[in-house]
This record gives C-alpha cells, structure tokens and sequence, in this order.
C-alpha cells in the first residue's frame, strides 16, 4: 500500500452484521438465515423481507459459487488496492450473491457463469474480508492488501 | 388526468454558465440560477414562498432565501438519492402549488462539481459517517466498487450478455449526445462532436464502461420556478405543464448496487415510475414526443428506454441505432446534449432542456409538435420522472 491514504470507508460494524465481519477473520464465510422460515439473506439485515421476523442464526458456506458479473476497474486507483482490478458479483451455491474483489484469475479469462470461489484477505483498514479465487486456490490465506 | 395532474407548470428556467471551473461559491451560483429562473417567469423574488431540492445539494434552502432577502418560506423539502431524486423536487412543487401550501416554488441544483468535489473520484464526504443509511457501503466499497461507474459496471456487463449488446452500442448514445452538444451553445462540447471511433478508443474506467460512456463532471446551477399553470398562462412563456411526477422505490432496493435480485439489470423502480407516468398523464409510451433520459453513463440510457417501454427488452441498441432518437427521429432524446455533452447538473438542466423543448425553443428544436415530453433522473437508484406538456 502506497503514502496516499485509502479513501475506502471504514466498516459500519452493527448488530446485524458484525457476526460477518467476525466470521470473515476466522476464514468463514457465514450467511444470516432466518430463524423462522429459514430464508438466507444477504446482504445482513435485522429482519427476514420474506417473514419479518427478528430472529436468525447463520449458517456456512461452502465458499463455492459462479459468477454473474464481473468489471475491471481503472480508474480513478485508490492505494488499497492494484490495478487494473477486478469485481466480482458471485452466486454462491447457496443461493445468495456476494460482491469481492477477485484475485489471481487472467482478466481475459473472465466470464459470466464461470466457477469460482471464496477466500479471505487483508483489505483496506486490516480488515480481512472475502476475496474471489480460481477454486482451489484458497487452500492457504494469502494476506494480500 | 388525475390528482394533481396538469394543476402546475414550470414558468421560468435559469442557469448559470455551465464549465470546470466557476471561481465562484457554491451558494453564489445558487443565487445566480434562481434569479435567473425568476427572471425567466418574470416573478418578483419576494414572491418566492417555496424550495423543492433534491440531496446532495451543498446550499440549504434558508441559505439562498437569506442571500436574496426572500422573507418567508412556507414549503420546503429534500428528496433524498442524489440524482435518481432530480425530477421529484418538482413533483413536491406540483404537490405544495397545487394544494395550496405555496404559490411560488423554486427548485435548483448548484455546485462545483468539477473544480470542487468530484463525484467521479470516489466515495462522497457523507460516504464516512456511521449510519444505516451508508451502511450498505460495506458491500461494495472495500472490495473497489467506489465509483457510479464502477457500481454500475455490473448491469451492464449483465446487460451485454444477456442481449448481444456491445460497447458500440452504448457508444451511440455519447456520439449522439455530442453531436446535438456541438450544436449548443450553452454546452460545455458545443462544437466538438466524437465518432463512434473516438468513443472507442476512449480508455477503459471500469470495464465496460469507457471513459466516453461517462457523462462530464460540471461546475454550475441551474433553477426551474413552478407556479400554477393557470398563473403560468399569463407569464410570458407558455407554460410547461406538470402533466405527471412520480418517484419510485422498488423491491430490495439499494443504493447503486440492488444486485441481489433476480435480473440485476432490470430497474423495477424504473418501470414503477413509468407506470405512475402514463396513468397520471394519460398517456403512454407512443404519445411522448421528445425525452431527456438521465446519462450519467450511456447503459443506463438503454435500459431506461426499455423500462420506460419506447422499446422492447434488449431491443434498446437496435432502437438506437435505427436513429430514433435523432432529433428527426421517433422519439429525440438529450436534444441538449445531455450530461454527456452540456454539462453534469445532476438532471436539472435536463428538466429546463424539457422547458425548451415544449417551449418550441431548443437549439435541436424537432420539427414536428412536440406536446408531451418525459425526462427521467438517475438510475440505479430510487427513481424520479416528470412529464411536461405544451398548454393546448
């Protein structure tokens, strides 16, 4: 990371969402399920859209997905991260979608419906957070930021 | 026709000088755009009674009335959403004119946009307070999703996949924009029209999306002045007559980045809008005669054309390229240039190009009768449109 400071907003840690954040750190990939109807949500929210309830637990990932979109981004560059710099937008077997940035794929290899998983890295503000991988490659953390 | 319907006009337009630079404060420019919609209506300013503004406006509303010794304000209000908020100010100035809660609304967008904050350089200021309502930055910003166009880059790389669409075909709609923009005096690519070639070669700011699919980053202000449409008949201009003002907000909504439904580049909000549109004014898609279709980036532009129904789905870039929002074409949009080519005043100078439009008075005036225009705000956000309508 360069001299020029990361413009990257700190997280907004909440009630609803820091099991994510903790889950994250731990290498987990965890999704708020609705305690009641057992509907998965994401992005994290106090209540269930389909039933309203308050109550949720989590369950796991298997941290597989395929993805639905993608962009490389150029500019403008924040020192967070390296560019050019790809986002992803995966569908995880588990129904739900999740954006991160994508690591160690050949951008020209890129495309909709293409298999890939999640791991974890350093991102802005040491906050470790899910990055998209080629499958297998998140056998080891890598500590990228 | 219903509710408030066809009860309020815009009477006066105004703006300042649209450029990179002003050298003047954000406040000052404010001034001036009102003055000059006042000007415009010939309405005297103690008159003014009412502000609609939309967020992200810098310059409060008591900031202005006590600049330009305005005494009393019985209405004022904020839209939230930025630029997908640009058409609703004026729906809450038909609202407050047409139940009688003011006589006299201004609404108006100022800044510096371009030699002070870009909004193009990331994250605004009110990015980095800890709320829900920026609490949906945790799932985009950290992972280098900062930018409008890197937020948008998702639909409409969905969008090109799903429908054979290309970067050429976004592209029509900046050569478009630039060459009613060369004729525009007033607009900041008056006589620099771009070919389909120079759109891309344009280089790459978040792929697909090209710089020249980026609409300009403006320094400027612009002002619209709402009264009824019955004093509207007697001020000097014919009246642009409020026929149908809507918001919308659709389902899992999120700021820029609703990607967790179903078809990511479909805009429900959108089409809420459109609906309310048509069944206000009663009208539809075929009885709109000209349109300015918000072009922060180009994508958004095809995608609102089918949401708003001129085309079918996936069928906007052959729609366009058919030449059908030339200015001699079936529907022309942007005949100001758009934000692309005139200048980025968040929407508002759109909404006055809508003035002109049914004023007879735009630089790309079509020849034929134009009755009925639409001007939409921005997208991917919650939505907002207006229908103006010639006084006949």
């Amino acid at each position: 990371m360069n001299e020029r400071r990361t413009a990257v907003p700190p997280l907004i840690v909440t009630q609803d969402n820091s099991f994510f954040f903790e889950g994250a750190a731990a290498g987990r990939l965890l999704i708020q399920r609705c305690a009641d109807c057992g509907t998965l949500r994401h992005p994290p929210g106090p209540t269930c859209p389909q039933c309203r309830s308050f109550e949720w637990d989590t369950v796991e990932s298997s941290r597989r997905g395929t993805l639905h979109s993608w962009t490389i981004s150029h500019h403008p560059q924040d020192p967070a991260f390296e560019y050019p710099l790809a986002v992803g937008l995966l569908d995880l077997e588990e129904g739900t979608r999740l954006v991160a940035d994508i690591a160690g794929v050949p951008h020209d290899e890129l495309h909709i419906g293409m298999p890939l998983e999640v791991g974890f890295a350093e991102h802005a503000h040491g906050a470790v957070l899910p990055q998209l991988r080629a499958p297998g490659a998140s056998r080891t953390e890598e500590g990228e930021s | 026709m219903s509710g408030f319907s066809g009860a309020a006009a815009i009477a006066g337009i105004g703006a300042t000088e649209f450029s990179k630079e002003s050298g003047r404060s954000e406040w000052r420019l404010a001034c001036e755009s009102v003055l000059a919609a006042l000007d415009d209506a010939q309405i005297g300013v103690e008159e003014v009674d009412g502000f609609a503004l939309f967020t992200m406006e810098t310059n409060p509303e008591i900031a202005v009335a006590r600049a330009l010794g305005i005494p009393e304000l019985t209405f004022f209000s904020r839209i939230p959403h930025g630029g997908g908020g640009a058409c609703a100010p004026v729906q809450q100035a038909a609202l407050a004119v047409s139940s009688g809660v003011a006589d006299v609304v201004v609404v108006y967008r100022a800044f510096n946009e371009r030699s002070g904050h870009r909004f193009g350089s990331g994250p605004p200021p009110f990015a980095y307070v800890h709320n829900t309502d920026q609490e949906y930055r945790n799932w985009i910003n950290p992972y280098g999703l900062m930018t409008p166009a890197q937020q948008e880059a998702f639909l409409a790389r969905t969008y090109m996949h799903k429908y054979g669409a290309t970067s050429e075909d976004f592209g029509r709609v900046s050569v478009l924009s630039r060459k009613h923009a060369a004729r525009n005096p007033k607009a900041w690519f008056h006589e620099r029209p771009i070919t389909l070639e120079d759109h891309q070669a344009s280089r790459m700011i978040a792929d697909p999306i090209r710089l020249l699919d980026c609409c300009q980053e403006s320094d400027g202000g612009q002002a619209l002045v709402i009264v009824s449409t019955e004093r509207a008949r007697d001020l000097p201009h014919p009246p642009a007559v409020i026929t149908a003002a809507a918001q919308g907000v659709g389902p899992q909504q999120i700021s820029m980045s609703s990607y967790y439904r179903d078809d990511i580049d479909a805009m429900p909000e959108v089409e809420l809008v459109a609906r309310q549109m048509w069944a206000q004014a009663g009208l539809g898609p075929d009885q709109i005669d000209a349109a300015v279709v918000y072009d922060a980036f180009t994508p958004m532009v095809l995608l609102q054309l089918e949401e708003y129904g001129f085309c079918g789905r996936g069928e906007a870039k052959d729609f366009i390229a058919d030449g059908h929002l030339e200015v001699d074409g079936r529907l022309p949009v942007n005949t100001h240039g758009g934000q692309l080519g005139e200048g980025y005043l968040h929407g508002v100078n759109g909404i006055a190009e809508g003035v002109r439009l049914v004023r007879g008075t735009s630089v790309n005036q079509p020849d034929k009768a134009v009755d009925n225009v639409l001007v939409t705000a921005g997208s991917p956000v919650p939505h907002s449109a207006i229908v103006l309508s010639a006084d006949r």
